[in-house]
Parts: structure tokens; C-alpha cells; sequence
């Protein structure tokens, strides 16, 4: 049977929150989570290997305790199990501490997966940097940008799924005769098509495995039934005196809002006395860019 | 040293590494630090030649057949071993997909900070890389430094700084870096790889652009944004949130991840700005920017500020455009 393990991160659900100096963090409990939207594309390429063949989907996410309900919705869509790591001690974590603390809860809780699934880039921070990293600390091939993702039949790859170098050989030693994983994506204007024998890290492309919806029936079964593990740091064997804001080598000094003022002409009043006054000013420049006369005819 | 990962692969169209070259020229003004290219592949001496051109006073060279194709994991552990040996201050990468890719993993190899897609850098009074990049969703920046580890390590998208020009007369100096035996292998192998023709450019291209954003309010009003298109001979475009909604394809995502665009005239509807989106529309010429927050970064990089709901004010632009179109025919 196919493992595979879908990294999910919960991500506010608005795009503006208040920046809190004191805490140097974002005042994210104001905001409502939700399943980061590439997370949600990179557990549909999960759930689609499992529409096809025997597969063992878990979800796993590092964040605050509510995360939790990222992951039941992950339940519900049809992974089968969900595993949280929630440690104060993880707060402010870059991606470079994120992906050690992944690395490790994989290594602990399912060192024999075939496949780890990341998004492209989280919708709050944009760093696409945890699948590539994760890759590095798993010491597995990885790949980014993935848009179209296939398992080669066991017979096709025959002799060729043993580990062929260093890199594929985990500490784990399990079976992983698995067929070949085979990867299309598209990087800098370059279609490639790559191959890989299972372990891997990949991260999927935000065009392709459009998300299915949750039926209302499996969002209350995953909120009743579903099993969700729940980790801290200790758990995972990381140092006690952990403090992951202190050992993240980057520092954020300070946030601001960037002030790209222009000195412009602002209009306000009803959409139609707006959008007359803005013929009036300006029906020059916006029939110059449009090539077309949008200038009222003279008057008689 | 500052050094700048050379990202040589479609190299008239991405100038990434001269730009960054350029502005580890500046960086590099007080304190003296040598700037230095480095080039990994096979058959790059065009490319040394290049970079020096361009401002490096250095470029290490691994030229080795193996390294003929680009591959993420083995140029990784090249750079990372290259970067424990020479122990550069800095490391700057164009955030080109492959860039994207293979920074991270540079950096988790060298046990450091990376910041992704610098809006700017510069050195701050302790001495230290300040970089500058859009945070939280992008409304907000983020001054960001790498106070203890190193090397001090950001990606920078293409286009956010200027090359120098190509001075035939500067010098340089070539160091070959010998190539490890055996060379780092890449488990994932590369079986076919077809430059895809390029996507359509009309974006790029067009004269007048229709941005919608969230603030249109839902699907069927940000569609009618294509009949605005229509009217102006102009093409749509949308942000984040629009493409993650579903109201619009990602092919029209216009930001530092899409398209950057460089219209005479712009109309953004409904954007609150974000510094991804609005990093991608610098260029263009004239913004009538529509929405009911005239605080929003949008509204203050307007050169017409529209206080009012983006939904109303298009469909009012479409009903009057029609009747002046109609009193030409």
C-alpha cells in the first residue's frame, strides 16, 4: 500500500491582519484558518492516487492548537488520518526550524511513506521554500511545481525500484518496492518530465488538481470520528529548551506598511457621477490607450 | 564576498543574475566585499565572460558534463560545498522557478536564513544584509537580517533591480572549482525536458489593462470586467485571491508570480494591493484605482483614486462607454 503524507498549514482566512510589535508576530488569533488553498490542491493529487489504488493518506500540520480543524477538513476530504504538532515553543519558526520539526514527526510517526505532498507556496508567506527544504532534511529526492503526477506500474519499473543512490536509502530500511514515481512540470519556460524511485518530496503547481468539496456527511463524521495525533516537541525528541522563535537565523526587524504615495485626485460620490467626471478629466487619456474616440460629439 | 548563484539557462530573457550582480555592486561600495559570480554547468565560458562584464570580480567556475542540465539537488549540494569552502558573506539568487527551488535548499544545507522575493537590500549600520520583502500576505514589509548565521541568504525576483551596462574592458578573475568525484547525484532524474513555447504575451503587451481584485464581490461581477476589456481593446487581469476563488484562470494572475505588466493606462478594481501585485504593475503609465478604502496601498499608488464600490463604478463605466461608443457609430 501506498503512503503518502500531505503537509497542510492553516492560513488566516483574510489577507490583512493587524501586526502585533510586542510578540513580533501576527495577530493571528483574530482571524478565522483555513486550509492553506496549495495545501488543498497538494492533498487532491494525494486523494486522486487514492481514487486509484490502495493508498494511506495522513495530513500533517504544524501549527497553533485550533489547527486542528484544518485537519479534520482534511478528514473529511478523505485522508485517513491527521496528525498535529502544536508546541508554543514553535511559534516564529522559519521555514528552516519548520522543516526540521516536519522532518522529524515524519521520521517518528511514518518513516516508511512512499510520497510527501506539499503546496507550491502557503497564501500567507509565499516562501515556497518548505518543500524544497524538507526534501533536504529527509535527504529524499524532491521536486517542485509538479503538475501532473503518476505512480508507474510495479511491472514496468521492475528492477529498477531498488534505492539507486545514497540519498534514497532512509534510516527507516523499509520496503518501499513501490513503482517509479514519474513527475511533469513546468520551471522557467522548460516542460520536464522527471523519475524518481519512491521516497519523495514534491510540491504541486497551483494550476493543476483543482480541490473537490468535502461532503457535509464526511465533514461531520471527521469532526466526530476522525483521529487526530497530537504532538509537542517533546514528543518528537527536539531539546527541551527549544525556542524556535530564538533559533531561526533570520530576524524580523520590523514591519511596516509601504508608503508608495502618489499625489492623486480622488473622486468620490454616486458610481455614475463618478464614472461622468472621469469621462469629463480624463476621456483623452482613456480613448489615447484604447485607440478609440470615446470623446462626446460636438455640440451642434 | 557577496556572491550571485549564476542563472544562465534562457539568458536573453532572464537578466536575474546581472541585476543581482549590479546590486552587489552597491552593496558591496562601502565595505569593499569582492562580488562574484558562480557558474555551474558545462560550456559556460560565454557566461564567465558575462558576468564580469556586468560588475563581478570574480566568477568560480564548475564546468563538468554532468552538470550539463540544470537539476536543483545537485547544484544545491555544488553551491552549499562551494559556500563551507570559500565562506561567502552573502548569497543572492534570482528567484526564477529554478532559483526558487534551489535557494532553500542551499540554505537548509548551510544551516541558515533565507529571505524569499526581496523587494530590496541594503547594508544596515551593524554591517548586516537588510532585506527587504513582502510579508503576510503582502499589504505589509518586512525588514528581515540574518544576525549569527551565515552565509546571509535572499532571492530577488527578476526585474526589481537594474543591470549595468556591458563594459567589454572590465576585469576579472576566473577560479575553477575542481568538481567532486564522484558528483552529487540528483535521485530524481531528468527524462525529457521541452522548452514549452512561450504562453501568450497579451498582458504583457496590452495598452489598457482591467485588474479586478476581491473587492469586486463575486464571480459574475469580475466577469463583467471582460466586457469592460472589450470596450477598451484591453485585456483582464486578476489577483491571488481572484485566481484561489476561481473567477479567473491562473494564467491572467497578474503579480511578482505572474505576469508583470506595463500598460498606458490601468484599472484596478476592487485591489487592496499587495506587494506581490503591485510589484508587477510599476510600469504602468496611468492607475484609475476603484475601491471603498481609499487607505488602501492601491488607492495611494493611484493617479486616480475612486472612493466607491468597485462592482457599481464598472458597471457604470460599461453603460456610459456604450452610449459614447454608440453616439460614434
Amino acid at each position: 500500500m501506498l503512503k503518502l503524507i500531505v503537509c497542510v498549514k492553516q492560513v488566516p482566512r483574510v489577507s490583512e491582519l493587524p501586526w502585533d510589535p510586542k510578540r513580533g508576530a501576527l495577530r493571528r488569533d483574530l482571524a478565522d484558518g483555513m486550509m492553506d488553498p496549495a495545501a488543498k490542491r497538494a492533498l487532491e493529487a494525494a486523494l486522486r492516487i487514492k481514487d486509484a489504488r490502495p493508498a494511506r493518506v495522513t495530513a500533517i500540520c504544524m501549527g497553533p492548537p485550533m489547527a486542528e480543524a484544518t485537519l479534520r477538513e482534511a478528514l473529511a476530504l478523505g485522508a485517513d488520518a491527521g496528525l498535529l504538532i502544536t508546541d508554543g515553543r514553535l511559534a516564529g519558526a522559519d521555514t528552516l526550524i519548520t522543516t526540521t520539526v516536519l522532518a522529524a514527526a515524519i521520521r517518528s510517526r511514518c518513516p516508511d511513506f512512499h510520497l510527501v505532498l506539499c503546496g507550491r507556496q502557503t497564501s500567507d508567506s509565499e516562501t515556497a521554500q518548505v518543500g524544497p527544504q524538507l526534501a533536504e532534511a529527509l535527504e529524499v529526492a524532491g521536486v517542485a511545481y509538479v503538475e501532473h503526477l503518476e505512480i508507474l506500474p510495479d511491472a514496468e519499473s521492475e528492477g529498477e525500484a531498488a534505492p539507486e543512490s545514497g540519498a534514497s536509502q532512509m534510516d527507516c530500511g523499509m520496503d518501499r518496492d513501490i513503482g517509479r514515481i514519474r513527475v511533469r512540470r513546468l520551471c522557467d519556460g522548460f516542460l520536464e518530465t522527471l523519475e524518481m524511485a519512491p521516497p519523495a518530496v514534491i510540491t504541486i503547481s497551483d494550476r493543476e488538481y483543482r480541490p473537490r468539496h468535502a461532503p457535509m456527511a464526511g465533514l461531520q463524521t471527521a469532526f466526530e470520528k476522525g483521529v487526530v495525533e497530537t504532538l509537542d516537541a517533546a514528543a518528537l525528541g527536539l531539546p527541551p529548551d527549544l525556542s524556535a522563535a530564538a533559533r531561526s537565523p533570520t530576524r524580523i526587524l520590523r514591519v511596516y506598511s509601504p508608503a508608495a504615495e502618489k499625489r492623486n485626485v480622488a473622486l468620490r460620490g454616486s458610481a455614475s457621477k463618478i464614472v461622468e467626471a472621469l469621462f469629463q478629466q480624463y476621456d483623452d487619456r482613456i480613448g489615447g490607450a484604447a485607440g478609440r474616440d470615446i470623446k462626446p460629439p460636438e455640440e451642434e | 564576498m557577496i556572491w550571485v548563484f549564476g542563472d544562465y539557462r534562457n539568458y536573453f530573457q532572464n537578466r536575474v543574475t546581472l541585476q543581482l550582480l549590479a546590486k552587489a555592486r552597491s552593496l558591496a561600495e562601502d565595505s569593499g566585499a569582492l562580488v562574484c559570480a558562480v557558474a555551474l554547468g558545462h560550456g559556460v565560458d560565454e557566461y564567465v565572460r558575462e558576468y564580469i562584464a556586468h560588475g563581478a570580480d570574480r566568477v568560480y567556475v564548475m564546468d563538468h558534463p554532468a552538470l550539463a542540465a540544470y537539476s536543483a539537488a545537485t547544484f544545491a549540494a555544488l553551491l552549499a560545498g562551494l559556500a563551507k569552502t570559500h565562506r561567502p558573506e552573502i548569497i543572492l539568487v534570482g528567484a526564477t522557478d529554478f532559483g526558487r527551488e534551489l535557494a532553500p535548499r542551499v540554505a537548509r544545507r548551510l544551516d541558515t536564513g533565507l529571505t524569499a522575493d526581496c523587494v530590496d537590500l541594503s547594508i544596515n549600520e551593524d554591517g548586516l544584509l537588510k532585506q527587504t520583502a513582502p510579508a503576510f500576505g503582502g499589504n505589509l514589509l518586512a525588514e528581515i537580517v540574518t544576525p549569527r548565521h551565515r552565509p546571509q541568504m535572499a532571492t530577488v525576483r527578476p526585474g526589481i533591480f537594474a543591470e549595468l551596462p556591458h563594459d567589454d574592458q572590465r576585469r576579472g578573475e576566473r577560479v575553477d572549482a575542481p568538481p567532486p568525484d564522484p558528483m552529487p547525484a540528483d535521485p530524481a532524474t531528468l527524462v525529457e525536458s521541452v522548452f514549452a513555447p512561450r504562453r501568450d504575451q497579451r498582458l504583457e503587451e496590452a495598452r489598457v489593462v482591467i485588474c479586478g481584485g476581491r473587492g469586486m464581490g463575486s464571480r459574475a461581477r469580475f466577469r463583467r470586467l471582460y466586457e469592460l476589456a472589450g470596450l477598451l481593446n484591453g485585456e483582464v487581469g486578476a489577483t491571488r485571491p481572484v485566481v484561489y476563488a476561481g473567477w479567473a484562470d491562473h494564467e491572467a494572475l497578474v503579480g511578482q508570480a505572474g505576469r508583470q505588466i506595463k500598460p498606458r493606462l490601468l484599472f484596478s478594481f476592487g485591489i487592496s494591493g499587495a506587494i506581490q501585485h503591485t510589484a508587477a504593475i510599476h510600469d504602468a503609465e496611468f492607475i484609475i484605482a476603484v475601491n471603498k478604502n481609499p487607505e488602501a496601498p492601491m488607492m495611494k499608488m493611484a493617479d486616480v483614486a475612486i472612493v466607491a464600490d468597485a462592482g457599481q463604478v464598472s458597471a457604470a463605466l460599461i453603460k456610459q462607454l456604450k452610449e459614447r461608443l454608440r453616439k460614434h457609430s
